[in-house]
Parts: structure tokens; C-alpha cells; sequence
């Protein structure tokens, strides 16, 4: 290799990486990095009209967030987001992932791409569609339901079941994703395993505890730690769905930023929502970095 | 070193095509462009056809902007910078229009529109000794009651001034029998406190809208009558979202008397059954010493500052205020209209369920002109909530209103001083 | 052994269908006439299949200029980013440059940073930019791709070396060995990339509906959403507009699904 060979590959390569670099230093970390002091500041609507209405005010934005109910209403919807969705879509993408893996199974390629169709559907077209499936008087769901004698819910107006019924959407839409990485799991089990198993008298309940989940362990953790993730992020549900409501019920953090933001243009309170996302995700994160490298996963 | 080359003035040919990209804002062409929400948005272009508008007119697009996210869409349009020509907007949304300079004041040349009208509606469009928007249609909130519940309990309507009133409902409460009550103030809405409030005078805000007014006497009087309401048992402590069917509840005698505005008597009159349609009326809210006030409310038209066509743009709000097209427009939407002499010849003076709207709007009373109004009003309904559930006193309720609507104007305090606040 | 073959077939079919029953629905709404929908029991098909809500949407509301939107904007988005991000997922997987390790470190941190972090500020900037409620301002955040870089370089990771250095030494500059040796070498992964940003792009909702506030540029989900909160009760329409606004990526997805699903699993990794 010669001297200048090298010169010119080192010149190609910031000159490949350098468009791409460019774009990201100015249309995303400058933001984020701008977002920080954007929540040290009193930005509002005011001072968007007139940039000398702006103020700095340390962090009395995070102090009035503190003392706000709905940003502790919009925490506390996204925890139970987290708390109810992350084990029923967990299981959910289990299940059909075991279902498709399994070796009894004709026309494997058909019905995983069935299963997976919803997850590439646009999301905002598909909430439309389930927030009639959901209707209370006339809609599919509570049909079937009535059909097992179970009287009609009113999924989207009554504040206890918004929160199930939005979950029962996004676990539609997304079980589909983490099937596909299951099945990519389940693949490297190996068969004689199970058959063991099976010859030893182990019931399905007992090889599912037993062989298949200690082998796939590291795969659901990271399953659940990304749904952990999208469920910080929900935002198009709520609004198309229920619009935050009723009394609040379904208003997420996200949810929240963009109301303070772009309803209110309380910028600076809603950068400091943002801020505090980007920490809770953060931590998730980092929670997960660890828990796989104590797993041997990486 | 010659194709990376290559690929960035590619990348680069693809600069100039941005400002192609980004020249379509809603400003482009020579047409007029109207903002409108809701029914307002879906019936206007019918009503334009019937304006015969004169040759020269630029042609006219109507945006349709959903109720819910019109407010977000006003400002996103301010701060991006794509506001149209002209643009309906909620009467509670002027001040914050104007504050930011969204929107230009009436001229000389239009302010003939805003005679005929209800001086408390007009009077909430002006701020700083300028009018901002014209009203269009107006409505307010009024007592929505079972005329058969009160006929029993010996009323043809209800009394008008506080202590007749209260009287009034504890018969109602008696003949309703146990578990039901005689009026509905969902303990979520700011609405009903208010009305109280500005019939009992208070001015909710004082020294040009910098401090909160919640300590002065008549304040505090409002809300004591409202805690009395539910202390002596005539209000249930319900939210708006406990109360799954108002209609429903409403005609089972649950309750007999709740406030709501014009939009009700369609839903009145669709979802009560046949049997109650004789049942219920309208009638303006009582005051301490007679009929009570309300706040006015609506949509007015504004022209968007910046406009291109400033003259076309208010040409063609003057011919939507003509009385022949305010007659037009209420039989295609069913609102009120702004301009008074209207109502006669839609034969709603006559209408005895709307003719009480006329007289409320008369002795309607315009809200605090402040930016801040709505998250003080929700603060307000927030402190007095937990009043009503005993968390405060009369006296520490008022404070603690007093204190958080203080620090939402801080801001404002901080222009002031400045001289950059309206 | 058969029967069992056969009832877990069956199990997969009807987990299957009632997984795409909501799609099936759709699609079957929106054939049924204005109301038709609204009854106890739910109908499953339409009485007499009209066409009438799919002429209302492209006559009244004019929906062809919400799909022209979307299929420019995801276009664009598309060629834009791979544009980006080809080129920098090779650089950083086989050119040796001062610097290159610890940017791309950098870069796998920022991964965490969800987008929406940097959403407001970025409002004001394209604000200052000039770029608020254009197609620019939409296209914007595809060109920061880091997720993409981070995909072609695992992918060009596995490129011998050898390859690049006999065609060095054969005299081609960098530029041409990137466009004749490597680039062809990458097809699967540009498919595969190609198709991540055009179904995010289709899909994406709360950044255009931000940035977008002038009607004749929506794209559709921004469009739909619109509609959907003003024509609640006209069921069977919206049900129409869904199925212009989801069938499109449905179709791209299924003719294209071994490139997506092969790359999903690649970019899993990611977390």
C-alpha cells in the first residue's frame, strides 16, 4: 500500500461519510443538544413572536413539571403502559412464534407473513380501523364478546378500558415484529433437545419452561426491553384514537410533549418533557446493556 | 476520487431543489384561502356560491381544520409561517392571536360589521383599544331544565335570583327522590364556576390582567354559593366522564337542571325520547339579585396579518357578516348569528328554546383578555374541586387560585413591565 | 402424526386469519354503502358492492393529491437516504480514516437518542431555514439516518478486503470501486434499506403532521388523521381511506418480504 493510496483513501472516506455526518450534526444532535438549553429557557408563544420575550430560567420548567397532574397522569398512563404491555405482547409474539417454529406446521412462509402484515400496515389507516372494530354498539369486538354472553364495552369512552383497548391495538400491530426475531431464536434451540425432553415424559408446559425459554432467555429480554421502548414512544394511538381521553386516561408522555409543544408552544416545558423521555429510555437502555453482557449475550 | 466527487454534486444538485420544494405555502397563488372548522368549514362553500361574489374576486379555497386540533394548527400556521388570508377562530383564542401578532385589527373601512352584534361579544375582541375579529355566529351557556319537575314543584321556570333559586331546587331535589339531585356542575368543568362568578360581578383579574381577582369579595361570594350547591346535597360530586349519558340522566330524573350552550338543543331534540320532548326548556342563568350573567362565546373572522390581500380578504369577510348571508348561513349550520336583526327574521327571537340565548347574551360579560385566560380558568376548576371535596376552605381556595393564576401571568407581569404586552 | 400435522395447521389458520381479519374488514367496509356498517350485528361483506366511497374520497376530498404527496415524499426520502447513507456505511466498514473508529462509536451511542428528543428545536430550525410546511421540511429527518449507516456497514463488513486492495492496485480510484466493485456486492441491503425508509417514510405521522400545516401537502396519514376526527361516523369512507393509505406498503411489503425480514433481523441487533 502505498503512501499515497493511503492518503487517498482516508480523503474518500471523509468525503463518503461526510454528507451523511453533515446531515446528522445539524438536523439531530444540534437539536438534541439544543433541546437541553431550550429547557433551561422560558420559550413560549411570546417569545416566538419576539425573541427578546425570551428568558432564562434554570430549571423551573422541571420544577413545574413536578408539580403538574397531568405530566404525573401522562407517567403514570405510560406505566402501565409498560406494566400491562410488555408481558402481553411479549406472550402474544411468543406464542404465534412457537406456532410458526413448529415442526407439524404446513405452509410455514404463509402464515408468518400473515402474521407479520400488521406490523408493516401504516399505523395511523390501521387505528382508524380498529377504533370502529371497537365501537361500542356496532363493532366486531364487542359482537364476538356478546356471542359469549359478555355485555358490550365501551372501549374508547370509559377511562378503565382505553388503556386496555389501545393495547389490544398496538399488540396487534406489533406482535408480528417480535415473532420474527422469536423465530430466529426458537431456530437455534436445538430439536434433539425437546425430543429428549419429550421422551422423558415432559408435557408441552414443562419443555416450554424447562428447555425453550432458558435457551431463548437472552432473546426475550431484548424483546421485552424494545417494546419497553416502543411504549415510551406511543404517540399516533392516543391521538387518532382517543385524543388523550376520556379524563386523560390514554394521554402518554409523548402525548404530552406534543400537547405543551405544538398545542400550548410551551417549548421550553415541552423540551424538558423530551429531556426526560430521552432519560427514561435512556436508563431502559442501559438497564438492558447490562443485564446482556452479565447474560453473555454480546 | 472522481465518482465520491460525482456523488456529492449529485447530493448537491439536490440543494435547489429544496426551494422548489418549499414553495407551496398556502400563500401561493392568487387565490383566498379561509381556515374554518367543523360544521362552519363544511357548509361555507355552499354558502359562498350564494354570495355572488363581484368579478375580480380572487377565487376562494376552504381549508377544513378539525375542532379538536384547531388551536395547535392556528399557532403551527403563526410560527411556520403559512397562515391564509383569512381564518375562523374561537372568540377565547383573540387575545392570544393578537398578543402574538397573528392577526390584524378590523380597519376603519370594516368596522361597520361590528354594529348590530352583542356589545359583550364584540366587546371580547377588543384589547388594547383595537378590534381584532368580527363575530360571526355567538352562543353562550345557559340552564338547560325539566319544565315538568319544576311544574310539580310549583315553578313555570326557574327563579332568577340565587336565593329563590336554591329554594326552587331543593323542592325539585324532594320531589326527585332519593339518590337524585336537582342540578348537574361537573366538578371537571370550569364552565359552571364561571358563569357563577361573573353573575355574582367578579372581575376575575385585576391590574390589567397581570394578578388574579380570586380573593375579592365577590369572587369569593361565587364561590361560596357554588360549595352550598354541593354541601347542601343539590349537586352531585361528578365528573363530566362519570356521567356517562347526560340525555339519559337528564330524563330520569338524575338531575334537572345542567348548563350547556346552543350546540344542545340538536342533541335535545335527537336523543331525548318523543315522549320528553315537552319536558324540557331553556332559561337564563339566575344572579344574585336577578338574571345572572354568562361568558360569550363563538368564532369570529379574523384577517391573518402578513396577508397578501389584505382589501379582497375583507371584502369577502363584509359580505359573510350581510344579514341576507348571516340568515343563510344559520339555516345551513344552525348557529346563532352574530348580528342581531338577523335573529327576527330567522324567527329564533320567537323560538322559545333560543329566544333565552338572546336575552343571556344581552347581559353576557366578556372574559380576562389574557393569553394565559385558559390554563388560569382550568387552574380555577382544579383548586375548586378539591374545595368542593374539602380540601380547602372558601378562604383557601381563593388563596391558593389566586396564587397559582399569579404565577401563570408572571410572564405577562414581566412583559408589562417591558411594554411588550398587549 | 398427520392428524396432529393437521391441527396445528389449522391452529396457524385461524390464529392467521384473525390476526388479518381487521385488514379483511377493512378492505370488505369499504365496498358497503353510507351506513350500511352501523347495525347490530356487524355485516362481514357488503349487501352490493359499490365504489361509491372510493369516488367520493378521490372526487370531494380529493385523496389522489394526498397519495401523490406520499408516494413523492417517500420517494424522495427513499433516493435521499440512500443517497446518505450507502456511501458512509462503506466508509465506515472499509476505508481507514483518522477519526473513523470513535465517530462511529459516537454514532452507535446517539442510537439511544430516541428522535423525538430533538423534535422542538428542530421546528425552529427548519423554522429559520425557511422549510416549515414544505416537502423539504418533511424529508428532512431521512437524511439523518444513523440507523442506516449502521446497517450497510454490517453488511459491507463482510467484503474481503482483498478485493478492494486488487482493484487499488489495478489503478481505480475509490469512487469507481465503490460504484463498480461494491455497490453491486450491497443490492441486497440497498433493497432491504430502500424498503425500511420507504414504509417509515409512508407510515411516519407525528413529524409531517408537525411540519405540514398547508392541506395540499399532506401525506395521507396526516390526511386521514385529519379526516378521520371530522367524518367519525362515516364509517364505511374511512375505512376507503384506509385502505388507500395502508394497501400500497402491504403490497411492497409482500412482493419484497425476504429482503425485510431478512433485515429486520440484522437490525435487531440494534436494540
Amino acid at each position: 500500500m502505498s503512501a499515497v493510496g493511503r492518503k487517498s483513501e482516508a480523503r474518500a472516506g471523509w468525503a463518503m461519510s461526510a454528507p451523511a455526518l453533515a446531515a446528522i450534526t445539524i438536523f439531530f444532535v444540534i437539536p438534541a443538544v439544543a433541546s437541553l438549553v431550550l429547557s433551561f429557557t422560558d420559550f413560549d408563544i411570546y417569545a416566538l413572536a419576539d425573541l427578546s420575550n425570551l428568558r432564562f430560567v434554570g430549571f423551573q420548567n422541571y420544577e413545574r413539571l413536578v408539580e403538574n397532574p397531568l405530566f404525573w397522569k401522562a407517567m403514570g398512563n405510560t406505566l402501565w403502559f409498560v406494566a400491562l404491555g410488555v408481558p402481553f405482547v411479549v406472550a402474544l409474539s411468543l406464542f404465534a412464534a412457537m406456532l410458526v417454529n413448529s415442526r407439524w406446521l404446513k405452509w410455514r412462509p404463509v402464515w408468518r407473513v400473515a402474521l407479520f402484515a400488521p406490523y408493516v400496515t401504516t399505523l395511523v389507516a390501521t387505528a382508524v380501523v380498529w377504533r370502529y372494530l371497537l365501537h361500542t354498539r356496532y363493532g366486531l369486538v364487542n359482537y364476538l364478546l356478546s356471542l359469549f354472553g359478555i355485555a358490550p364495552i365501551d372501549w374508547l369512552g370509559d377511562p378503565h378500558a382505553s388503556l386496555p383497548a389501545i393495547l389490544i391495538f398496538v399488540g396487534w400491530k406489533t406482535f408480528g415484529y417480535n415473532m420474527i426475531i422469536f423465530l430466529a431464536a426458537l431456530q437455534t434451540v436445538p430439536r434433539e433437545l425437546e425430543e429428549a425432553a419429550r421422551i422423558d415424559g415432559a408435557g408441552w408446559w414443562m419443555r416450554l419452561r424447562h428447555v425453550t425459554l432458558p435457551a431463548i432467555a437472552p432473546t426475550v429480554l431484548l424483546v421485552s426491553i424494545l417494546t419497553v421502548a416502543a411504549m415510551f414512544q406511543l404517540f399516533a394511538e392516543p391521538y387518532v384514537m382517543t385524543q388523550g381521553g376520556p379524563a386523560q386516561s390514554t394521554v402518554t408522555i409523548l402525548y404530552f410533549m406534543y400537547e405543551e409543544g405544538f398545542k400550548w408552544w410551551n417549548l421550553g416545558s415541552g423540551a424538558a418533557v423530551a429531556f426526560l423521555l430521552f432519560l427514561c429510555i435512556l436508563a431502559v437502555t442501559l438497564v438492558q446493556l447490562k443485564l446482556a453482557k452479565r447474560g453473555g449475550a454480546i | 476520487m472522481q465518482l465520491t466527487r460525482r456523488q456529492i454534486t449529485g447530493a448537491l444538485a439536490g440543494v435547489p431543489l429544496l426551494p422548489m420544494l418549499g414553495g407551496c405555502g398556502a400563500r401561493g397563488g392568487d387565490g383566498l384561502t379561509i381556515w374554518a372548522m367543523g360544521n362552519e368549514a363544511a357548509s361555507l362553500p355552499a354558502l359562498l356560491d350564494t354570495l355572488a361574489l363581484p368579478a375580480g374576486t380572487p377565487p376562494i379555497r376552504v381549508q377544513p381544520l378539525p375542532w379538536t386540533a384547531a388551536h395547535e394548527k392556528l399557532l403551527t400556521g403563526f410560527a411556520g409561517g403559512s397562515l391564509p388570508a383569512i381564518g375562523q377562530v374561537g372568540n377565547s383564542w383573540i387575545a392570544e392571536m393578537a398578543a402574538i401578532g397573528a392577526i390584524a385589527p378590523v380597519p376603519a373601512s370594516a368596522e361597520h360589521l361590528l354594529t348590530d352584534q352583542f356589545p359583550a361579544v364584540v366587546d371580547t375582541n377588543r384589547i388594547a383599544g383595537k378590534t381584532w375579529a368580527v363575530p360571526w355566529y355567538v352562543d353562550t351557556r345557559l340552564q338547560f331544565y325539566r319544565k315538568d319537575m319544576f311544574a310539580r314543584a310549583g315553578y313555570a321556570t326557574p327563579p332568577l335570583v340565587w336565593s329563590e333559586w336554591k329554594g326552587a331546587l331543593h323542592k325539585v331535589k324532594a320531589l326527585a327522590g332519593p339518590g337524585n339531585y336537582a342540578v348537574l356542575l361537573p366538578v371537571n368543568e370550569f364552565e359552571q364556576l364561571l358563569t357563577i362568578a361573573l353573575s355574582s360581578g367578579a372581575r376575575l383579574l385585576r391590574d390589567n390582567g397581570a394578578r388574579g381577582a380570586f380573593s375579592e369579595p365577590e369572587f369569593k361570594e361565587a364561590l361560596a354559593f357554588y360549595k352550598s350547591l354541593f354541601d347542601e346535597r343539590l349537586a352531585p360530586i361528578a365528573s363530566a366522564t362519570q356521567i356517562s349519558n347526560i340525555w339519559d340522566e337528564f330524563a330520569k330524573g338524575f338531575f334537572s337542571i345542567f348548563t350547556s350552550g346552543p350546540w344542545t338543543i340538536g342533541d335535545m331534540k335527537s336523543r331525548l325520547a318523543p315522549a320528553m320532548q315537552a319536558n324540557w326548556g331553556t332559561a337564563p342563568n339566575p344572579g344574585p339579585t336577578g338574571i345572572g350573567s354568562a361568558a360569550p362565546g363563538g368564532s369570529s373572522l379574523v384577517v391573518f396579518s402578513g396577508a397578501d390581500r389584505t382589501d379582497a380578504a375583507w371584502d369577502v369577510i363584509s359580505r359573510l357578516l350581510a344579514p341576507s348571508a348571516q340568515l343563510k348561513f344559520q339555516q345551513l349550520t344552525g348557529d346563532l348569528p352574530a348580528r342581531r336583526s338577523v335573529w327576527a327574521q330567522a324567527g329564533l327571537a320567537a323560538d322559545p328554546v333560543v329566544a333565552p340565548f338572546a336575552t343571556q347574551l344581552d347581559r353576557a360579560t366578556a372574559l380576562p383578555k389574557v393569553p394565559e385566560w385558559e390554563r388560569i380558568v382550568t387552574e380555577m376548576q382544579v383548586v375548586a374541586e378539591r374545595m368542593v371535596r374539602g380540601q380547602y376552605d372558601i378562604d383557601q381556595a381563593a388563596a391558593e387560585i389566586d396564587r397559582r393564576a399569579d404565577r401563570l401571568l408572571e410572564k405577562r407581569r414581566w412583559m408589562l413591565d417591558k411594554g411588550h404586552a398587549l | 402424526m398427520s392428524l396432529r400435522r393437521w391441527t396445528v395447521t389449522l391452529l396457524a389458520a385461524i390464529v392467521a386469519l384473525m390476526t388479518i381479519a381487521p385488514l379483511l374488514w377493512m378492505v370488505s367496509v369499504s365496498f358497503m354503502a353510507r351506513g350500511e356498517a352501523s347495525q347490530f350485528p356487524p355485516p362481514l361483506l357488503p349487501d352490493s358492492p359499490t365504489l361509491d366511497n372510493y369516488r367520493m374520497l378521490f372526487g370531494t376530498f380529493g385523496l389522489g393529491r394526498f397519495l401523490a404527496n406520499s408516494i413523492l415524499v417517500s420517494t424522495l426520502a427513499t433516493a435521499l437516504a440512500l443517497l446518505f447513507t450507502v456511501p458512509a456505511g462503506y466508509a465506515f466498514a472499509k476505508l481507514r480514516f483518522r477519526g473513523r473508529d470513535a465517530t462511529f462509536r459516537m454514532l452507535v451511542a446517539a442510537l439511544v437518542v430516541p428522535g423525538q428528543i430533538g423534535m422542538l428545536p428542530l421546528f425552529l430550525e427548519l423554522k429559520a431555514m425557511g422549510l416549515v410546511n414544505s416537502y423539504a421540511g418533511a424529508l428532512i429527518p431521512w437524511l439523518a439516518g444513523i440507523f442506516g449507516i449502521f446497517l450497510v456497514r454490517q453488511y459491507c463488513l463482510s467484503i474481503p478486503d482483498e478485493m478492494l486492495e486488487a482493484a487499488r492496485i489495478d489503478g481505480a480510484g475509490e469512487g469507481e470501486i465503490l460504484r463498480r466493485i461494491v455497490l453491486p456486492l450491497l443490492t441486497p441491503i440497498i433493497v432491504t434499506l430502500a424498503l425500511f425508509v420507504f414504509l417509515s417514510s409512508w407510515n411516519d405521522f407525528m413529524w409531517p403532521l408537525i411540519i405540514l400545516a398547508d392541506q395540499n401537502l399532506y401525506t395521507l396519514p396526516v390526511a386521514l388523521a385529519a379526516m378521520s376526527r371530522e367524518h367519525v361516523q362515516d364509517n364505511e369512507l374511512m375505512m376507503a381511506g384506509a385502505v388507500v393509505t395502508t394497501l400500497p406498503v402491504l403490497i411492497l411489503f409482500l412482493a419484497l418480504q425476504r429482503f425485510y425480514l431478512s433485515g429486520l433481523l440484522t437490525g435487531s441487533v440494534k436494540g
